[in-house]
């Protein structure tokens, strides 16, 4: 399977990555290389296999329902770009 | 007391204790190294003060009889590993002057145990690379170069600030990570010993996620002993992490030295590649030799599915990453980009904070995961990983306890040389390490000879799940019998 540059459109707004026109054919050239080398995986026979959900087994641990950290706004909006009163600040989302 | 550098942690550990010298001299002397050494681009922050200061305290608790086993013992962070306070930044731009306010089990485990931060280390862009060169820092230089000649070389990658900074002797030991082979190809580049452990064996969290079925941290040292030393203070159980595994952590370092007689060692014959170089066939024929010769038995084994496991591991890792990474939003932490909605906020944010490299699994990520192709690509690699776990588990379940391989197709290789054109190119680097991950397995690199122009080359050993023990027995035979591997100083 390979992209075209449409798909590849699709895929940079997917990924929420912004992708000028100049960017497309070359970002579409190496996409579709590694499409390519990926490519020798449909030789393999996967029929009755499970897929892998956990590489070592081990039984999903679960912990209390209880509070166990917090009453720290301050740490957690430290690294923000831009707040006011520990609230996020985004451009407008509802008109 | 320059040649403090030289020594290694067990030598630094018995000289602190015999009082020969203190933590603050050990850590000093690192310190004039790691400034004299900049043009390697090896430490992407030097944390001078905290240094000494660390050094001081323990300095204190050593006259008091209270240091832990790595008291006093300098080392290098990954920039992948939060640490409190002090910058964090996966060599993302993306991530900018990210200061995390909390500190990674593994390095908190590290401090804990009374070992000493120099700073932190450069390493491709969220550990996604071979050589070092994503890093929005810049690349990496190695200290090794080929003979005669002035090329500047790469260390390997992700973990190229860590490799180079412990071969070029400006800290004792360094933290790093593995997802597709990041610890163990920069070992074999730079002549050093990496160990990438069974996954859950270290706590991943505090280290800024790539690939979180495949992630695991390990140390990068200059011997097999010290390696062992580091990895009793890095494993162990976290409640923080739900896949890391609640066993108890053994004393690795009583595994040196361990005979190796009648261990059963596997050479997987789907290994030998078509034009492989011819030093890299004698390497791997002379690390047999000197395991037969320390009473190991070796037994041809086949592992089927190998060829499959790199592009395998190219839907896995990208999948995995494209999700993770999600989060880079320019909201929370790390670089913004205005845009008119935030929707362009977003996509401003992300185009210009990502590098190429990062940018382009990303979207391999995202389309793999995408409706209509998850099954075709996602859920197919996620069946052929686990028949390359099973070719792992048959070979084992016939009495092999451990696998021989080269580490790398190649030794280090110059700056810009590959990957512009075809990015597979660079992935093929992680052929012989990759398989690993997909297992879960542990893996160990240790420096086995040079080639033909004086570059260091590696061995690697792959080990039955939470077996380090046996791959640090083994690692010592070679280790003795090969020597260990410094590059002369020219920086």
């Amino acid at each position: 399977m390979s992209v075209d540059a449409a798909t590849v459109r699709r895929i940079a707004h997917l990924a929420r990555i912004a992708v000028t026109e100049a960017e497309v054919p070359h970002l579409q050239g190496e996409l579709n290389a590694m499409l390519a080398f990926v490519e020798q995986l449909s030789e393999v026979n996967v029929d009755g296999v499970e897929p892998m959900t956990s590489v070592t087994p081990m039984e999903m641990k679960k912990r209390a329902d209880v509070v166990n950290d917090g009453e720290i706004p301050d740490d957690i909006v430290g690294n923000a770009p831009e707040t006011q009163n520990h609230f996020f600040l985004v451009p407008k989302v509802v008109e | 007391m320059t040649d403090l550098t030289s020594l290694t942690i067990a030598e630094a550990r018995e000289g602190l204790a015999s009082k020969s010298f203190t933590s603050l001299e050990l850590t000093d002397a690192h310190l004039t190294a790691i400034e004299a050494a900049r043009s390697l681009n090896a430490f992407i922050l030097e944390t001078p003060d905290q240094a000494r200061a660390m050094a001081r305290a323990v300095d204190a608790k050593i006259a008091r009889g209270e240091g832990g086993p790595l008291a006093g013992i300098p080392l290098g962070i990954k920039d992948l590993f939060a640490t409190r306070d002090v910058r964090t930044t996966a060599c993302s731009k993306i991530l900018g002057n990210f200061v995390p306010s909390y500190e990674s089990t593994v390095t908190s485990q590290l401090w804990r145990d009374g070992a000493v931060m120099l700073g932190k280390l450069n390493n491709d862009e969220f550990a996604m690379g071979s050589s070092n060169e994503t890093s929005c820092f810049g690349p990496v230089v190695n200290p090794w170069r080929r003979e005669g000649s002035n090329t500047t070389l790469v260390p390997g990658g992700s973990s190229g600030g860590s490799a180079s900074a412990v071969a070029a002797l400006l800290c004792m030991g360094a933290t790093a990570t593995d997802t597709g082979g990041s610890i163990r190809q920069p070992a074999a580049f730079t002549a050093t010993v990496g160990v990438k452990p069974t996954y859950g064996r270290c706590s991943r969290w505090g280290i800024v996620a790539f690939a979180s079925s495949l992630d695991q941290a390990g140390p990068i040292a200059r011997t097999n002993r010290d390696a062992a030393i580091l990895m009793r203070s890095m494993a162990g159980h976290d409640p923080k992490d739900t896949t890391s595994v609640d066993r108890p952590v053994p004393d690795y370092e009583a595994a040196i030295g361990k005979s190796v007689k009648g261990m059963k060692i596997g050479i997987p014959k789907e290994y030998r590649l078509d034009g492989m170089p011819a030093e890299i066939e004698k390497l791997w024929t002379e690390g047999a030799a000197w395991l037969r010769a320390a009473g190991a038995e070796l037994v041809e084994v086949s592992l089927p599915h190998t060829k499959y496991a790199l592009p395998a591991y190219y839907i896995v890792a990208p999948a995995e990453a494209s999700s993770n990474l999600a989060r880079y939003d320019g909201v929370r932490y790390g670089l913004r980009v205005p845009g008119r909605s935030i929707g362009e906020l977003y996509e401003n944010t992300r185009a210009d904070g990502f590098g190429h490299e990062v940018r382009r699994r990303v979207m391999i990520g995202t389309y793999v995961l995408s409706a209509g192709y998850y099954d075709a690509y996602y859920l197919r690699a996620q069946k052929v990983r686990t028949l390359i776990k099973k070719d792992f588990e048959d070979c084992f379940a016939k009495g092999v306890n451990a696998i021989l391989t080269p580490a790398t197709p190649s030794a280090a290789f110059g700056v810009g040389e590959k990957g512009g054109a075809d990015p597979v190119e660079m992935y093929l680097n992680d052929i012989f390490t990759v398989t690993v991950n997909m297992a879960g397995l542990p893996g160990i690199a240790v420096p086995a000879g040079k080639d033909a122009q004086g570059l260091p080359l590696g061995l690697q050993l792959i080990g039955r799940p939470f077996d380090e023990e046996t791959l640090f027995s083994l690692g010592e035979v070679i280790e003795q019998a090969a020597g260990r591997f410094t590059p002369p100083k020219w920086w």
